[in-house]
């Protein structure tokens, strides 16, 4: 090895790289570095007798500590029911009622109820519960199967259309058009009538044809007023709240499809007491009131039709 | 260029055999031995006495007494809240500093601290070289506090080589034995003090001894005496020179104005021995004794100038001073000084010496706006604190008459320790009505906010506003007898914007 060149003024050898005049010292690491890295060697060697390390063709080296993640999984989530236990015997002695008037109970059914509809709620009715088309949004004061603390557990429970004994739904909105129960023209008129209704300028003409149609297919379900029937789920037409779209072309589509939603019953997978937490968590994020859904419209339907017919 | 600071004369180092500072023999040794490694030379520094070593150990009391005592000074607080002065409560998610409790929410009080004292620091430095390291860094201290042990039981520096040097006989047994218990002792009291600060001190001393503590407090105890045995027992000097990363960065404080210790060579070139008697025509007034280079705790020879291992202790001054006053020179051959001074007396010129800079006029300025600052938001803080979250996801529902509702978290902290009723009501929004689940909606809500706890409140705002706006600024306030905080918020209307 030739002779390195040396700094003059720390007496430390040069690697012999240089920049600009400013030469790089080889400056020896203190010794107690090298001790660290055998130290650290030496943990890799223990940390392979103790804790699971080498894998093989068939499985794996396991350690003689026994540590297993899968083990400590199935260990913590048994913990954790232990833990969630006080606080679910809680919400099992309660009415929802109780639930919602004590801060800490509620409190903590909205800690569940806000994980459970993340994971199970929230793909159709929204991670906001605000809903989509066809999805209800959870958020508002308009109902179909009622908004009451009750009303929503017991939803929560069948489900819609589920193919529980109990389930909400037994009504179906026939499609007029695709059954060919009623023809292209008169569906058109009870589009102008059903916009109407709602308070919306509409084709006096048209109204004034599709009344009897009105009359004929539609009073039965949601009134002659067109104000909708909460305990059996018909929708209310005279508010601004549309499940399928307020324009004219999502009303008439409704008519000719008939589009029936369907939600399933969590009974089988949810506790009650998740259920439970669960709709006193919807309660409250659509407002809290004891019952949410406004007494119907007192609008004369006949009066803001002749009004709309006149605009 | 390895050092942080170069603008000395060095003079050769003495020809012939003579003792020779540490860190050169450690080089000499790795040369000789052509290793990739530096071998740590012991460095065995010799007891001085003079007036730094005096305020070294004065502060050396201070500081330890200050560590060791400070978590079981009592304050009363009202209720089940701990009575213990200076707390970090994890459990609790409080910290308590005698008058003053902050809360999670409230960590920017703890980094505006440690921004003052950074820029401390910065000014400290700039002013007066480390004194940070020479005498209050716990590295310091508590190797300071390991040499004096060392020297109890082993002597002063020649001893402690020449036991070293030794064949292990029981003296030598009994002597290293007794020091590193006592270090042990030292590091494990050092560690005991540190989790006190995490939990009432008294109640904690009797779970340690009982087995009864958190885990948490027997192993944070057991990896500080580790550190504090290793790093202040056997690391030492090497700590500050390989671990540390201040004496890098210091370097960027320092300039040829800050006071450093220093060696006046104007005055002790040329150096040489000096018998009694000789003239001290034509010669400086070091003597080459070696005094400052057995004294230095780091190992360094400070005729060598200012260098990135100088802790700035001031040990070698006193080593100096002794000397001096023994071959009848003047002291002060050794001072705190400036590298300016030091050149102005080498040309010949009186020296000046400048603490108004500009580097100082910043640090003292940014020092003052931060303390300021802190000092302003610790006596401004409202015993109500009130955030208010707006609903993300929806950010509005229109309901079935056609009017709009927004979704409010409002987050009420009460900071007293007792609960306090409070009446939330919002400006801003024309007719707006307020509800909480399971209460009708009015124009404001109430609800009790327990002592020293945050309430989570959902407030919805439904209002039917006839304007155009698609938000409308608005404003929650919260009242409490005499007590009120307001936070901003937007109320969006579902209006859609003008294109």
């Amino acid at each position: 090895m030739s002779e390195r060149e040396r700094d003059d003024h720390t007496g430390t050898e040069t690697t012999g790289h240089e920049w600009d005049g400013i030469k790089e010292l080889d400056t020896p690491l203190p010794r107690w570095w090298l001790w660290t890295w055998y130290g650290s060697i030496l943990a890799a060697v223990v940390y392979w007798v103790l804790m699971p390390a080498w894998p093989g063709l068939t499985g794996y080296t396991r350690g003689i500590l026994g540590q297993s993640d899968r083990a400590q999984v199935v260990q913590d989530l048994g913990g954790l029911a232990k833990q969630r236990h006080a606080g679910e015997s809680r919400l099992r002695a309660a009415t929802l009622q109780q639930i919602e008037a004590d801060p800490e109970l509620q409190s903590y059914a909205m800690q569940v109820g806000a994980s459970v509809f993340g994971d199970n709620c929230a793909t159709c009715h929204g991670a906001g519960g605000a809903g989509a088309k066809g999805y209800p949004n959870l958020r508002d004061d308009v109902w179909l199967w009622g908004g009451s603390l009750d009303a929503i557990q017991h939803t929560i429970q069948v489900g819609v259309r589920s193919g529980h004994p109990q389930a909400r739904g037994e009504t179906v909105m026939p499609a007029f058009g695709r059954d060919q129960m009623l023809d292209d023209a008169k569906i058109n008129d009870l589009t102008e009538y059903v916009v109407a209704l709602s308070g919306r300028k509409a084709d006096g003409a048209a109204v004034a044809r599709a009344r009897q149609t009105f009359t004929d297919q539609c009073i039965a379900c949601h009134g002659p007023a067109g104000t909708g029937d909460v305990s059996r789920g018909i929708p209310n037409l005279t508010d601004a709240e549309w499940l399928y779209g307020s324009s004219r072309e999502a009303i008439r589509d409704q008519i000719w499809n008939g589009r029936n939603g369907v939600m399933p019953t969590w009974e089988a997978r949810f506790s009650p007491e998740t259920v439970k937490a669960l709709a006193v968590y919807v309660h409250a994020n659509a407002g809290g009131v004891a019952e949410p859904v406004a007494p119907a419209k007192t609008v004369a339907a006949e009066g803001v039709l002749a009004g709309a017919a006149g605009r | 260029m390895t050092t942080v600071i170069d603008n000395v004369n060095r003079t050769p180092p003495p020809e012939g055999p003579g003792p020779r500072s540490v860190a050169e023999a450690a080089r000499d040794k790795a040369r000789d031995k052509g290793s990739l490694y530096k071998p740590r030379v012991p460095i065995y520094p010799k007891l001085v006495h003079g007036q730094w070593r005096r305020i070294k150990w004065a502060l050396l009391i201070l500081t330890l007494a200050v560590y060791y005592i400070t978590p079981w000074i009592r304050w009363e607080r009202p209720g089940a809240l701990p009575d213990q002065a200076v707390l970090v409560d994890f459990f609790g998610r409080r910290f308590y500093a005698f008058g003053i409790q902050l809360w999670p929410q409230e960590v920017y009080f703890i980094t505006g601290l440690l921004v003052i004292a950074a820029l401390a620091l910065f000014l400290v430095t700039a002013l007066f070289g480390r004194l940070w390291c020479g005498y209050a860094c716990p590295q310091t201290v508590w190797t300071d506090l390991y040499i004096y042990v060392e020297r109890a039981f082993e002597g002063d520096r020649n001893a402690r080589m020449r036991l070293a040097a030794a064949p292990w006989t029981f003296d030598k047994i009994w002597r290293k034995g007794g020091k590193h218990a006592v270090w042990l002792a030292v590091a494990f009291g050092t560690g005991g003090a540190w989790i006190f600060y995490f939990r009432d001190a008294p109640t904690l001393l009797r779970e340690f001894w009982t087995g009864q503590a958190p885990l948490t407090s027997y192993l944070s105890c057991a990896i500080l005496t580790v550190t504090t045995y290793v790093f202040a027992g056997h690391m030492r000097e090497q700590v500050c020179t390989y671990m540390c990363p201040w004496p890098r960065i210091q370097g960027a404080m320092l300039d040829e104005h800050s006071l450093q210790v220093t060696y006046r060579r104007d005055r002790g070139e040329a150096r040489g021995p000096h018998k009694k008697g000789q003239s001290w025509e034509g010669r400086g007034d070091c003597i080459d004794c070696q005094a400052c280079v057995v004294a230095c705790p780091m190992g360094i020879d400070i005729r060598d100038g200012a260098q990135l291992e100088c802790i700035n202790c001031g040990l070698c001054i006193d080593a100096c001073d002794e000397i001096m006053d023994r071959v009848g020179r003047p002291r002060a051959l050794i001072a705190y000084d400036t590298d300016f001074a030091v050149a102005a007396r080498a040309a010949k010129q009186p020296p000046s010496y400048k603490f108004v800079r500009a580097r100082t006029i910043y640090y003292t300025v940014a020092l003052l706006a931060v303390s300021g600052l802190v000092g302003w938001g610790l006596a401004n803080r409202e015993p109500l604190d009130l955030h208010a979250l707006r609903d993300r996801n929806p950010t509005f529902v229109r309901l079935h008459d056609g009017s709009v509702r927004n979704g409010y978290t409002l987050k009420i902290a009460n900071r007293t320790f007792a609960p306090v009723a409070v009446r939330v009501d919002l400006s801003g929004v024309p007719g707006a009505r307020l509800s909480t689940p399971g209460e009708r909606a009015g124009l404001a809500v109430e609800t009790t906010v327990p002592a020293n706890e945050v309430r989570a409140l959902r407030v919805f705002v439904t209002a039917n506003p006839t304007d155009d706006e698609a938000s409308l600024p608005a404003t929650f306030r919260v009242t409490g007898g005499a007590m009120s905080t307001d936070a901003d918020t937007t109320f969006l209307t579902g209006a859609e914007t003008a294109p």
